[in-house]
């Protein structure tokens, strides 16, 4: 690897910026990440910062097992996002549809619409299960490994 | 070394980008960390704005779709050579490149460029947040520029000389601690730093004028503004601190930093009107003051 793709890897690595997108969730596992980001764990350790623009997030966090309402905000959100870039799903909800599973105005799980990196299991997952999250997304953004950048290289 | 020579060094190495950049990378470190054990969180590991300036770097950069492509790439890049050649201008250790008569004139005109590169960057990807923002930062530059140039031309006065190097060599006395004191009520504003973040206050307006800028240009901004923080800790430095080594240069730039990081994290943030009539009492005594101060002795 070149000095400048090893430079760049670790830059992602170290630098995940995130941007939360709540699809419908019932707010259990957008209350856990708050906890993240204040002071008790503190996710700036790892270079995390949470972004008001998809535009400027690496990491998309999905919350919510996807309902009709918010499938195309979330598809707008996904694509506004520049490469590369790893999606988070936290909580049973996008793996499963979980409670709501069945329900005609949900149109989940997650992994029929974008493709997810890693998932966060959990109704909620604890705040220390979402950094964990977040970092291993990192580390795929570090290494190429992400389904956004696989894609990118079938194509290239 | 011949002209060229020292010019090129002074641009890419000191007091230009290469060093300057370094420098001002690590204040932002210095002033994020600062701030995050203030708030009782351990904060970013060292070097985070450099990681977070490469990965950026390394990003695909999408532009708005009705946004004027070569606006949108010329603003940051504007932005980043007007602070370069900025910095350029103020002689601080080791700086090669001699000053000239009427140079304090230029600086000024160039530290405003990136203010400039700003607003315009609010307006060209024609987002309504980067609107409003563009709006609150004009608003902002009216106000901060009162003391901010009050200073400047109080110490040319006691000077007698519109050279920045003729100003650095004035002596010190009342003028000199007035002037000081309105250049340092400028500067968290300048900074856009709490209580004056409001052209990018992230809970209001999600993040101001680089709201659509993403990847290599949000890149080129966040550097102008490393290099901005650096150019006004310079200008400090050599305008108020006397006969400054290189010790003393590094000891008055990280207590600026770390005195707007204090202030930062002590206050909230300030609706704009309020920021403005701020400027216009306080910033004003003090510009009076200075002016004054100048005038007599």
């Amino acid at each position: 690897m070149s000095p400048l793709g090893w430079l760049l890897g670790l830059a992602r690595r170290k630098s995940p910026w995130i941007y939360c997108a709540k699809a419908g969730s019932c707010n259990g596992c957008d209350i856990e990440i708050g906890p993240c980001i204040s002071p008790r764990y503190d996710a700036e350790q790892l270079g995390v910062l949470r972004q008001g623009s998809p535009k400027h997030a690496d990491i998309l966090l999905v919350t919510g097992p996807v309902t009709m309402r918010s499938r195309d905000a979330l598809l707008a959100v996904y694509a506004q996002m520049p490469s590369p870039k790893a999606v988070v799903a936290l909580g049973s909800c996008p793996a499963t549809c979980n409670v709501y599973a069945g329900s005609p105005t949900v149109d989940g799980p997650l992994s029929k619409h974008i493709p997810v990196d890693v998932w966060v299991p959990g109704c909620p997952p604890r705040p220390q299960q979402i950094l964990a999250g977040i970092a291993r997304a990192a580390e795929l953004l570090g290494s190429g490994q992400t389904a956004d950048q696989e894609k990118e290289k079938v194509a290239a | 070394m011949n002209e060229l020579a020292r010019f090129a060094f002074g641009v890419l190495v000191w007091p230009g980008l290469l060093g300057a950049a370094a420098l001002g990378l690590g204040y932002l470190w210095l002033a994020r960390k600062g701030l995050a054990r203030l708030q009782g969180r351990r904060g970013p590991p060292f070097g985070q704005p450099f990681f977070d300036l490469v990965k950026l770097l390394g990003k695909r950069t999408v532009v708005p779709g009705d946004a004027n492509r070569g606006f949108f790439y010329a603003l940051p890049v504007s932005a980043v050579a007007a602070t370069t050649f900025a910095l350029l201008l103020i002689p601080v250790p080791g700086n090669l490149i001699g000053s000239f008569p009427g140079d304090v004139v230029l600086l000024l005109f160039l530290l405003e460029v990136p203010v400039f590169c700003d607003i315009l960057a609010g307006y060209v990807t024609k987002s309504i947040y980067g609107q409003v923002s563009a709006m609150r930062e004009g608003v902002l530059m009216i106000g901060y520029n009162v003391p901010f140039l009050a200073a400047i031309c109080a110490m040319a006065q006691h000077a007698g000389s519109f050279s920045l190097a003729g100003m650095a060599a004035a002596p010190q006395g009342v003028v000199t601690l007035l002037a000081a004191v309105a250049f340092l009520i400028a500067v968290p504003a300048r900074l856009k730093s709490n209580p004056f973040s409001i052209p990018n206050a992230e809970q209001e307006i999600v993040a101001g004028a680089h709201i659509e800028y993403n990847g290599a240009p949000l890149a080129l901004f966040e550097l102008s503004h490393a290099l901005e923080l650096v150019a006004l800790a310079n200008l400090f430095m050599v305008l108020f601190v006397p006969h400054a080594g290189a010790l003393a240069f590094f000891a008055a730039s990280l207590a600026l930093v770390c005195a707007v990081t204090a202030i930062a994290a002590l206050t909230a943030r300030l609706t704009v009107a309020r920021a403005l009539r701020f400027y216009w009492v306080w910033g004003g005594l003090a510009a009076a003051a200075s002016m004054a101060a100048a005038l007599v002795s």
